[in-house]
């Protein structure tokens, strides 16, 4: 007896990149009073000038499904096309069921396996690295990978901490078969002896029976040397698995939690001035999964990378956990 | 040696946040008096544990309030 095997392999790599940002602008002024601080402190603390925020009648599905649609266009496959749509998400308004199970059917992808991945702010390099390993090894053609988060319903906006940090958000690529590797090899990991780190208290079910929003925490200082003392050493890690030459280098699109976490990073890798640094979050905020999709599109968009191009991307957070990968611009 | 160590604390603190290191001194409080705020702490400690091949514990950093606090602690650690 023998199971058969996939008899398809292929090279992946990115083929198109959509994304949804919130029409609603939210300036500094508008959360400094609660938090008794002021413009100024946030962006020397944190670099955000503004971010959006979602309306009412917006959630992860919606926002992720306009992401997702753009995703195709830009990569001019057809919804029907898609084998797995993958969403990495902590903010779905549901447990159950996914919104990837969602954004499948609102775009049309009726045969279309979907899941979610809980992975926060490392979801949407955890969400690629599986949607990598689905179509190098045949178990998928076509994959999309969204990160959608509307972290605005689950912050508590009298912390000083993290009131100001979050912001709503969707990107999202097409995975697909390419001529040559488009994607390199995952660099990832977790450490959940920190996970109280990044937490969201009280938990959901204890919430719920004491009638109490679940609300995000985060220990800040201790994040914040947790993400520059390994990171550093998570993207040297990714840059030596991924046969790139010194030099190489195109753009570094890590998650955009702080620019001081950035600017650490870029220290600590010795990027030179032709290295485009992402630096989104001067205008989105910290959207969580959603970050590095976001932060890709503004510098393409801009003109500051091109197709084709390679880009290092690191996502890091709750967990705690982190994923990386170099992979080239769609 | 606590000589050594402030000018090595100095050259720090005016590498990550950019203050003069001759405003260094053993009586400033790195907050009120210098203006480096808790992410630079982070990364000033970071480079202290690099530099003085010391480790400084996150439960220890708020009680480096001031730079004698901080060379104290490499002192007594180093």
């Amino acid at each position: 007896m023998t199971l058969n095997t996939p008899d398809t392999t292929a090279h992946s790599g990115l083929l198109g990149l959509g994304v949804y940002r919130p029409t609603r602008i939210v300036k500094n002024d508008e959360l400094a009073g609660r938090i008794d601080s002021s413009d100024e402190w946030i962006r020397e603390r944190s670099g955000i000038i503004e971010r959006r925020f979602a309306g009412v009648d917006e959630d992860v599905a919606s926002m992720g499904t306009t992401a997702a649609h753009n995703a195709l266009i830009d990569a001019g496959i057809e919804a029907s096309d898609i084998d797995t749509v993958i969403v990495a998400t902590f903010t779905h308004r549901y447990q159950t069921p996914s919104a990837a199970a969602e954004i499948a059917a609102n775009i049309g992808a009726v045969n279309a396996s979907a899941f979610d991945v809980g992975a926060a702010c490392a979801g949407f390099c955890y969400a690629i690295s599986v949607a990598d390993a689905l179509v190098r090894s045949g178990g998928a053609r076509y994959v999309i990978v969204v990160g959608s988060e509307k972290l605005s319903d689950v912050v508590n906006f009298d912390d000083r901490g993290t009131a100001f940090i979050f912001a709503d958000g969707a990107g999202a690529v097409v995975v697909g078969p390419t001529q040559v590797q488009g994607i390199s090899p995952t660099v990832w990991g977790a450490d959940g002896s920190s996970r109280e780190a990044i937490i969201m208290e009280p938990d959901t079910v204890t919430a719920g029976r004491e009638g109490v929003p679940s609300l995000l925490t985060m220990e800040g200082q201790r994040v914040f040397r947790w993400a520059v003392g390994s990171m550093g050493d998570v993207c040297k890690d990714v840059l030596a698995q991924s046969g790139l030459q010194p030099g190489e280098l195109a753009a570094f699109v890590p998650h955009q939690a702080n620019v001081r976490i950035t600017d650490a990073l870029v220290k600590k890798l010795e990027l030179d001035d032709s290295v485009v640094i992402a630096r989104d979050i001067h205008h989105a905020g910290n959207t969580s999964s959603a970050s590095i999709p976001l932060a890709l599109h503004a510098l393409r968009e801009s003109g500051q990378v091109t197709k084709g191009q390679p880009f290092l991307m690191v996502g890091f957070g709750a967990g705690l956990a982190f994923a990386g990968q170099v992979a080239l611009v769609p | 040696m606590s000589q050594d160590i402030l000018a090595g604390l100095a050259q720090i603190v005016n590498e990550v946040a950019g203050i003069p290191a001759e405003s260094v001194q053993m009586d400033k409080s790195f907050v009120d008096d210098l203006d480096v705020d808790s992410l630079s702490m982070v990364e000033v400690v970071m480079a202290c544990e690099d530099k003085f091949g010391v480790t400084i514990p996150d439960t220890e950093v708020k009680n480096l309030n001031t730079v004698a606090d901080a060379v104290n602690y490499i002192a007594a650690h180093k």
